[in-house]
């Protein structure tokens, strides 16, 4: 019971928190409810019984990507092309098609899924030295490349900043 | 969850939040007593015996000042600033064990908030979000140093975050585990700081950027930058930021005291007088987990001092040597130390 009324308060906040970042004018306010809602995703994952994800989440996403964001938002003066990006609103037809195409998709997808297949699975969590095993055993080679994706990214950062 | 746990749980969160919270006016004594004891001068000596009763005058003082927003700063993320930084810096003690476990009323108690099997990633991952708390302040001042101090902060911390994270992973490899409590127990013959004491020298200056705390404290910096991010801020506004630094300081004095100082186990001359009082034998008893707890904030008193004795012994750093010291001596240290660490284990040295 306990497990069930935790998940609709973190869900509820992690759903508004979201729609906050998309109603907010304000990039920074967005931002600070982008990270209410990774909270909140990482309070989910708590919920299912992955500590490690978890933590995981909030270290990666909350408190590396999103300070650089913040940090990125503060630097630039981000007022005038906002002004310029809501003029184009205007046409509404569009929007609605790609919407109701987007949100069919989503429902067919989500109905799509096991759920219950994927539940028992989950509900014993998971522990780091599991996850550490699969990772440099079954997934190796994609654990690999991962990495080496995230080289290539920095390598072209250095190269993007040297050429100015 | 019995209705027994609950109580048990809750009092154990009330009574660690409320030590916590009222070592900070003692620690702010400390440390203005202390201050002026290294630069030969007084300090506040009038208000009560030694001027014990200073931080509670100022207390006072913070309750009833007037609070003001200045009408340039954002509305909504103004008062939530002082609050993101507060909160991560009280959670993050509850991973830290205090004691081993105590036999009261047939239960047996662990002497700890949480005892999460990832115990060391929870308090890094809010120690992570600690920065927000700098970050909005800065930003939702609508003042040019207030920005500009938070600014620095931020480059700062996730410099230093690196250099925290890589020489965490030492003492990781070495212990085999994330969880705080079997890293104490594994401590009980010597203590970890014998097998990595390079992670301990890297783990400890990046603390003091991580607390924002001089020679590190280039987000204050009031010479150049008036207070930095909590220029516009006043009264209890203020003293909020000034309780979050404080217990970062004791969090991370703490996480320092478990991983490399052998957390609760007693220090060494507490051993012969645990045998002699007779509590050795009894390792749940109530006087050797005094004894336990004893010890525990010895160490971390020691720490604290240390903290304010650098403060006040260090003159504060370039902003520019603070970065190449962060990139490059600091983070090449700490993974050589991996590096080292992981040879010694693949040798078996350790």
């Amino acid at each position: 019971m306990w497990h069930d009324i935790i998940f609709w308060i973190l869900a509820v906040l992690c759903v508004s928190c979201a729609l906050c970042v998309v109603w907010q004018r304000n990039p920074v306010v967005s931002a600070v409810f982008l990270v209410g809602s990774f909270l909140a995703l990482a309070g989910l994952y708590l919920n299912l019984s992955a500590p490690f994800l978890a933590a995981i989440q909030v270290i990666i996403y909350a408190g590396a990507i999103m300070v650089l964001f913040v940090f990125v938002m503060m630097l630039l003066d981000l007022h005038h092309p906002l002004d310029l990006y809501f003029r184009f609103t205007k046409l509404k037809f569009p929007k609605l098609i790609v919407l109701l195409l987007f949100s069919w998709f989503l429902c067919t997808l989500i109905l799509a899924t096991a759920f219950p297949l994927a539940a028992p699975q989950t509900s014993q969590g998971f522990t780091i030295s599991q996850i550490a095993t699969l990772l440099f055993s079954k997934y190796a080679f994609p654990f690999e490349l991962t990495s080496l994706l995230l080289l290539i990214a920095m390598v072209g950062g250095v190269v993007l900043a040297k050429k100015k | 969850m019995t209705l027994l746990d609950f109580t048990i749980l809750a009092a154990k969160v009330v009574l660690v939040m409320s030590v916590l919270l009222s070592t900070v006016p003692i620690l702010v004594w400390v440390e203005r007593r202390g201050s002026a004891f290294i630069q030969d001068r007084l300090g506040p000596n009038l208000v009560g015996p030694f001027g014990l009763l200073q931080p509670l005058a100022d207390v006072v003082k913070f309750l009833f000042k007037e609070d003001p927003i200045p009408i340039a700063a954002h509305r909504f993320l103004f008062p939530l600033a002082p609050l993101c930084s507060l909160v991560p810096a009280a959670v993050t003690f509850a991973a830290i064990p205090f004691g081993d476990t105590i036999d009261l009323w047939g239960k047996t108690i662990t002497l700890q908030i949480a005892d999460i099997n990832v115990g060391l990633l929870y308090i890094v991952a809010f120690g992570s979000l600690g920065i927000y708390g700098i970050l909005l302040a800065g930003w939702s001042s609508n003042n040019k140093y207030s920005i500009l101090g938070a600014l620095r902060s931020s480059a700062q911390m996730i410099s230093y975050e690196v250099a925290l994270g890589a020489s965490l992973i030492g003492p990781l490899m070495v212990y085999g585990t994330f969880s705080l409590r079997e890293m104490v127990h594994l401590q009980a013959s010597h203590w970890g700081i014998l097998l990595q004491p390079v992670a301990f020298i890297t783990f400890f200056i990046s603390a003091f950027a991580e607390c924002n705390r001089l020679p590190f404290d280039l987000p204050e910096g009031e010479a150049e930058l008036v207070a930095g991010f909590h220029t516009e801020y006043g009264s209890m506004k203020f003293a909020l930021f000034f309780m979050a630094e404080y217990l970062h300081m004791i969090t991370i004095s703490a996480l320092t005291v478990t991983l490399f100082f052998g957390g609760w186990q007693l220090i060494p001359g507490l051993v012969p007088l645990a045998q002699w009082i007779g509590v050795a034998t009894y390792p749940t008893s109530i006087g050797l987990s005094l004894l336990q707890v004893f010890s525990f904030t010895l160490k971390i008193g020691f720490f604290l001092w240390l903290f304010i004795w650098i403060r006040w012994t260090f003159p504060r750093f370039r902003y520019d040597q603070l970065m190449s010291f962060g990139w490059k001596i600091l983070i090449p240290v700490a993974l050589g130390n991996i590096f080292l660490t992981t040879l010694a284990i693949y040798l078996k040295w350790i």
